[in-house]
């Protein structure tokens, strides 16, 4: 077991358990806490992959700003006496024996695909995931469209998102 | 006699190898060695900040500060340790325990965590990442988690509108910052702060002033000092979202909160004063560490001389100001910036420097101008006075009865 | 070292427990925070498939990534704020409480 698969396993093993503490903790404060422990979790794993910009843009981006959102709306939408009352509805064996049959389903669809156990391959020496990121955002033969596209559809997200929270009418 | 820092390390290496550790083991203790030695260096110069506060303090308020315990009073931020530590830990009743106790140590972690990518000396760095630019703005992402924490988790109405309007004006004034980060990023061709710093061959704030100061003064708002200091004001809102902390946990905040002043005093001689370029440190590599730190202890002196000068804002002149003036601002200065490196790309450096500089005096005389026409002289009015009484005409009209308001 | 398939497994199994809470929960921020973890597992699962399959031949994988990311802020924002909409004209928050469209 090298030092790198230990690291894989404890920090796996927290984000799963983060997630699973999201999914079932009454407490809607405490559920985004622990999602906010999750998204670290991820952070972790995009340095692990070498995708050192994605790690740093994930915590600013979730951590910084959609989790902080979300704690923000926890606050305003908060009714005192629905703590007590259970928070899952009354079918969620279902969704139980939905999300389990679904991961077995994917690990043995999975498991069966012969790329399943491919090793790292070493990336070139030369290699700067970073600038190659920034060239293809903004090259017109890379993906220049789609990273105008998300721009206009973060401006309409904006402005909707304005709009529909506006407490007069207009 | 070159590099005392990096004979140290390489003795230890060999050390550690010669009794027998695997080279990843070897590594890795060296690695947490040095964040060990990174974190205590830092928190016991947040002491003496304790210290030089309190003096800087009171000379602007023509008094003398603390200088009973020991010579000038050197000692006085030892008895305020053991004073927060011997002081009785109160939880308020209703308040959520683990929330309550990690929040403070969030604060303080994440002024920490920012010391890692602050290069010292030219080899001494803690992590030479090559996004530290977006690392140092995740890093004050996550010190508004912790602020949150704090406000929700004391049950208090005061906290939490305290952590709400904190929040709000730390979000706010992370998009000015964001944005003039990426100018010396242009200007060097990198995010790794190491590459920053080995490219002011003629300091940043020499080329680009205007985002200097914005930065500076997004900075500020962004540690919640004054003037920008709302959301703890004793006078406003009963200290806001750190009301419900006693002893040693208050401690933490406020020792953060100082330690924070001077990590933006670090970051803004990184960014803009050269880090720890310096006369001599070719051969003396070392003296970078001096360097940078009398650098940062005067932006840090200039932190304090603003927020001991300066009234405090209200919310809403606050919020206004930044969305109305620094964003826009920030916003043309990183365009025109980006917009003359390209433009002056083959150029040699003392043009390239003066065209920066005048195209950013250019930019802060059009804003000014502009912020100036749009200025209100005198109170607003809210509406005309009515007349009570009215004085009777002068001979020959008829007097008209007195139009008296409702008792 | 590490084989693609532990982080295929792991995302897999994140994206379980993200689609249990969104199925399960009744207050709809909830439901939003899973549907987060489920984004998240497919983030990771893309930059895993970039770096083991893909890496040499460009940078694609984690264009994708980004975007995604992109997407789910704009889906948390506009969600949040009908969220806060509905709290204010009908004081409720839970999934099933808002049922004036069943018939």
């Amino acid at each position: 077991m090298t030092p790198l698969q230990i690291l894989f396993i404890v920090v796996a093993a927290a984000t799963l358990g983060a997630a699973l503490m999201v999914v079932s903790v009454r407490n809607l404060v405490h559920a985004a806490l622990w999602l906010v422990v999750a998204l670290m979790g991820i952070a972790i794993f995009y340095v692990l992959l070498n995708a050192g910009f994605l790690a740093v843009a994930q915590v600013v981006i979730y951590i910084g700003a959609i989790a902080i959102l979300m704690i923000f709306t926890i606050m305003l939408t908060r009714r005192v006496a629905s703590e007590s009352k259970p928070q899952v509805n009354p079918n969620w064996g279902w969704a139980l024996a939905i999300a389990v049959l679904l991961f077995a389903g994917l690990a043995w669809i999975l498991s069966s695909w012969s790329g399943f156990n491919t090793q790292t391959t070493a990336l070139a020496a030369r290699a700067d995931p970073l600038r190659d990121l920034g060239l293809a955002l903004v090259a017109p033969d890379a993906y220049v469209l789609p990273f105008e596209l998300a721009s206009v559809l973060l401006l309409a997200a904006l402005i909707g998102a304005i709009v529909v929270a506006w407490e007069k009418k207009i | 006699m070159a590099d005392p820092i990096n004979l140290i390390a390489t003795w230890l290496q060999g050390l550690l190898a010669g009794w027998g550790l695997a080279p990843e083991v070897v590594n890795f203790v060296m690695t947490a060695l040095g964040v060990v030695v990174i974190a205590i260096f830092v928190l016991l110069l947040d002491i003496f900040l304790v210290w030089l506060e309190r003096k800087t303090v009171a000379r602007f308020q023509d008094r003398l500060g603390p200088n009973r315990l020991g010579p000038y009073g050197l000692f006085q931020p030892i008895a305020d340790v053991i004073k927060l530590l011997i002081k009785e830990d109160i939880t308020p009743k209703g308040a959520d325990k683990v929330v309550f106790n990690i929040a403070p140590i969030l604060a303080l972690a994440t002024v920490l965590l920012l010391w890692a990518v602050i290069p010292f000396a030219p080899n001494l760095v803690g992590t030479d990442v090559n996004v530290g630019v977006l690392y140092i703005v995740a890093i004050g992402a996550i010190s508004t988690l912790g602020i949150i924490m704090a406000g929700w988790a004391a049950n208090n109405k005061y906290a939490l509108l305290g952590a709400f309007r904190t929040v709000a004006q730390m979000v706010s004034y992370e998009v000015p910052m964001v944005m003039i980060l990426l100018v010396p990023v242009i200007l060097a061709g990198s995010m790794g702060v190491n590459k920053i710093v080995a490219s002011q061959s003629w300091w940043y704030i020499v080329m680009v002033p205007v985002a200097a100061i914005v930065f500076l003064i997004s900075s500020i708002a962004e540690i919640g000092r004054a003037p920008f200091d709302l959301s703890e004001a004793e006078s406003e809102i009963v200290a806001g979202f750190h009301i419900e902390y006693t002893g040693m946990k208050f401690g933490l905040f406020y020792a953060g909160e100082l330690l924070h002043a001077l990590t933006i005093g670090a970051l803004f001689a990184t960014f803009f004063l050269g880090g720890w370029r310096g006369p001599f440190t070719d051969q003396i590599p070392i003296l970078g560490v001096g360097y940078l730190f009398v650098k940062a202890f005067f932006i840090y002196w200039v932190i304090m001389w603003v927020k001991y000068s300066l009234p405090r804002l209200r919310i809403d002149h606050m919020l206004n100001f930044n969305w109305k003036f620094l964003t826009p601002l920030s916003i043309t200065i990183v365009i025109l910036v980006a917009i003359l490196d390209k433009l002056l790309a083959g150029v040699a450096r003392p043009v390239y420097a003066g065209v920066m500089l005048l195209a950013n005096l250019l930019v802060a005389w059009a804003a000014l101008s502009i912020a100036r026409s749009r200025t209100r002289h005198g109170p607003a009015r809210v509406g005309e006075p009515r007349p009570v009484a009215v004085p009777p005409k002068p001979a020959g009209a008829t007097p008209k009865p007195p139009v008296s308001t409702t008792p | 070292m590490i084989p693609l398939s532990w982080y295929l497994i792991f995302a897999a199994a994140l994206f379980c427990i993200g689609l249990f809470g969104v199925l399960a929960r009744k207050n709809a921020i909830a439901i939003l925070m899973a549907v987060e973890l489920m984004l998240n597992a497919i983030n990771i699962n893309l930059v895993a498939f970039w770096y083991y399959r893909t890496a040499a031949d460009g940078i694609a994988g984690q264009v994708f990534a980004v975007i995604v990311f992109a997407v789910a802020a704009a889906e948390v924002a506009v969600g949040l704020a009908l969220f806060i909409s509905i709290y204010r004209r009908r004081n409720t928050i839970a999934a099933d409480e808002i049922d004036l469209l069943k018939w």
